[in-house]
């Protein structure tokens, strides 16, 4: 038998309103909480940014109905999130991923095609991370806060977080979703960031669906709330607004780096599609759930503030639709041309140089793989 | 220099320390109190507690902090306190330590040694005798290795620590105060097993907390006129597979011991590699004497259970009845 409580998500959520800057009829607010000097904001590159991060993510879609892809985990409705967090990034900071930052991955400089690898069956990772300060996707939930933690212990025994020189601190960035608070590794980053002051910042967006299970299965209180357990700062943000997403990472992110230790932040979003092409959200949630997040959309409320405030021109947005076809372009292409990897290439990478046994393992395969299938099999 | 191995392996530790200052070790009570067994002790105080790391209570976050550690270009050893309590950890070890190298094409190296006092026969209760090599050894990415004198303890330690790959590193806790002579320096590779009795008559097969077991019982076999050769096997994955044909091919006979359990242990592994590999020159078949298919039992009854000298001596009668 249910016990007869009041829904307290519902009554802490109200409590802990999710800070805005930009509103959904696009209209700017500030709040002392969280000052943005709108001067060091480009929002016509972050509305540039964040349609392109949704034409990558509508195309690799297409993509895998059409079978190039065997799964893509779409970010639709997460792209002021991902892209207001990344913008507040420098680019010596390290970022340790989830598997759906396809938009901090954009923003970070990397190949998007090099995104699809993963999700095509040819490679496990994709790029460097250490190229552009950006891990490997991590599909085991919550896995990588533990890393991001390492990584802070990392810089601060390098002397590269607090050491008062602005050009040398650095930070981490860990990205979680709302289903990662409930795992216990999750727990033992944040338990570790906070006794060690480390200079590691997560930001959790809760998107409010981790596959079928609503956000009420993970927590009976918004997710930054949970920080001030540990001993840091938690800070609720709208997560369709990227100003918001911006000026708490950004702030965040001074803090660490400046010796002020972690900070959660919430970023309070949604996400538009199934977990990923291969779900069926309809299972689970209501339509209408949907359609009343849809008309937060963190891209529309940026472009009538740009197109209001005439910040931009007819010839921006011509410009832009340009940038999205050349992106759509180059994934297309980029993803058919993408080679399946050498059949030794396994074997190459799994230790630093290949024991005995493996190589007679590697002969052996690479053998089979050259003959090619043998009389009775199936082609 | 006769030390214990305990002492041999704060050696090695000590001097990984210093020969490296990327090196750190961490783990649960290793810094003030220099670790439940002692086996850091003294170091904190000489390394001071960014290097000698008390962690907060939590397997996984020592293992995945080693991993971020070590993608920011540290080299941490890390200490899970007993062998039952690698399990929470387990997670970090198998999907992401054994594979970021495989995952990024070889650009992330996570130069990790994950130390695990390991085995029974020390009367303790449960989740402190385990002997969990297999789970670990099964795992491409991961290398496994095992001590099992004072003087391998201090040379492999450090060989590990120089790993470019992750190393899990068993200590057999039972002969952590067996003391022995430690040779200044080794020419043994750390993949290398090395034959510590020669015989002719039937290859004996050990590691870590076995390799003292299957000595005495090498000794006692050959007071009854049966020459027993002992291979240490030292490392696991990847194991030395030539040594272990070369010894059965001249004798025709392999009997493995382990603490482990029977089935899927490291026996069978062995046994495998043989009847495929030495099919024509074995004149019997391996014989394994290990642990048995059930949780480790309450340590009144590990002295019978464990394999000691008189069940390994039973399996060479067996393998020298045919």
């Amino acid at each position: 038998m249910a016990n007869a409580v009041q829904d307290p998500l519902s009554e802490a959520s109200l409590a802990d309103p999710p800070i805005q800057l930009l509103d959904p009829s696009g209209k700017l607010s500030t709040d002392a909480r969280l000052p943005l000097d709108l001067a060091t904001v480009d929002l016509p590159a972050l509305y540039r940014d964040m349609a392109l991060v949704r034409r990558l993510d509508t195309e690799a879609i297409a993509l895998q109905r059409q079978g190039e892809l065997g799964l893509w985990p779409s970010l639709r409705g997460q792209e002021a999130a991902q892209v207001g967090a990344a913008y507040a990034l420098y680019d010596r900071d390290m970022v340790f991923p989830t598997y759906r930052e396809h938009g901090v991955a954009w923003c970070r400089g990397l190949d998007p095609v090099s995104l699809l690898g993963l999700f095509r069956g040819t490679t496990l990772g994709g790029w460097d991370p250490y190229a552009h300060h950006f891990n490997l996707y991590t599909l085991v939930i919550g896995a990588q806060t533990l890393h991001a933690v390492g990584y802070g212990m990392g810089l601060y025994r390098d002397g590269s977080t607090g050491s008062g020189d602005p050009d040398r601190d650095t930070a981490v960035l860990a990205f979680l979703g709302d289903g990662a608070l409930s795992e216990g590794e999750t727990n033992e980053a944040f338990i570790w960031a906070a006794a060690q002051n480390l200079p590691v910042v997560f930001f959790c967006q809760n998107n409010q669906w981790a596959i079928s299970a609503p956000y009420s299965v993970q927590s009976r209180i918004p997710a930054a709330q949970r920080a001030a357990g540990y001993g840091f700062p938690g800070i609720r943000v709208d997560g369709n607004d990227v100003l918001a997403c911006l000026a708490a990472t950004r702030q965040a992110l001074d803090q660490a780096r400046t010796g002020g230790g972690p900070t959660l932040i919430e970023a309070v979003t949604y996400r538009v599609n199934a977990h990923t092409t291969a779900d069926d959200a309809t299972r689970y949630r209501a339509a209408e759930e949907t359609e009343d997040w849809t008309a937060r959309d963190p891209l529309e409320r940026l472009r009538t503030h740009l197109e209001t405030t005439g910040a931009v021109t007819d010839e921006y947005f011509t410009d832009l639709e340009q940038r999205e076809r050349d992106l759509a372009e180059r994934l297309r292409a980029g993803c058919r041309g993408l080679a399946d990897p050498d059949a030794s290439s396994p074997f190459e990478h799994t230790y630093a140089q290949m024991p005995a046994d493996l190589r007679q393992q590697l002969r052996e395969h690479l053998e089979f793989v050259s003959t090619g299938p043998q009389d009775g099999e199936q082609k | 220099m006769t030390v214990s191995m305990v002492k041999a392996l704060n050696d090695g530790l000590r001097k990984a320390l210093t020969d490296d200052p990327q090196v750190l070790l961490m783990g649960e009570d290793i810094g003030r109190l220099g670790g439940v067994f002692r086996v850091t002790d003294g170091l904190r105080k000489d390394f001071g507690e960014l290097r000698v790391v008390d962690t907060p209570l939590g397997e996984a976050g020592i293992v995945g902090a080693a991993i971020g550690l070590a993608m920011r270009g540290y080299r941490p050893v890390c200490e899970i306190q007993f062998d039952g309590f690698v399990y929470p950890a387990v997670n970090q070890i198998i999907t992401q330590l054994a594979k970021l190298r495989h995952r990024s094409a070889g650009r992330i190296s996570l130069p990790v040694v994950i130390r695990i006092p390991y085995g029974g026969g020390i009367g303790s209760i449960e989740h402190h005798s385990e002997s969990p090599e297999t789970y670990f050894a099964h795992t491409a990415g991961l290398k496994v290795v095992t001590c099992a004198t004072p003087n391998d303890a201090f040379h492999m330690i450090q060989q590990a620590v120089a790993e470019d790959d992750p190393v899990v590193f068993l200590e057999p806790k039972r002969h952590y105060w067996t003391k022995g002579e430690v040779a200044p320096a080794t020419e043994v590779p750390l993949e290398q097993a090395v034959i510590r009795r020669s015989g002719t008559d039937v290859t004996l097969i050990a590691y870590g907390p076995t390799v003292p077991v299957a000595l005495e019982a090498a000794d006692i076999a050959a007071e009854e006129g049966r020459s027993v050769e002992v291979v240490d096997l030292r490392s696991l994955s990847p194991w030395d597979v030539t040594t272990v044909r070369a010894s059965v091919h001249r004798t025709g006979r392999a009997v493995v011991a382990h603490e482990a359990a029977f089935s899927h242990g490291f026996g069978a592994e062995v046994a495998a590699r043989l009847q495929d590999e030495e099919f024509h020159f074995l004149e019997a078949p391996v014989v394994r004497v290990t642990g048995y298919d059930t949780p480790y039992p309450p340590s009144r009854l590990e002295s019978d259970w464990l394999p000691g000298v008189d069940r390994i001596l039973n399996a060479i009668d067996r393998s020298l009845s045919y």
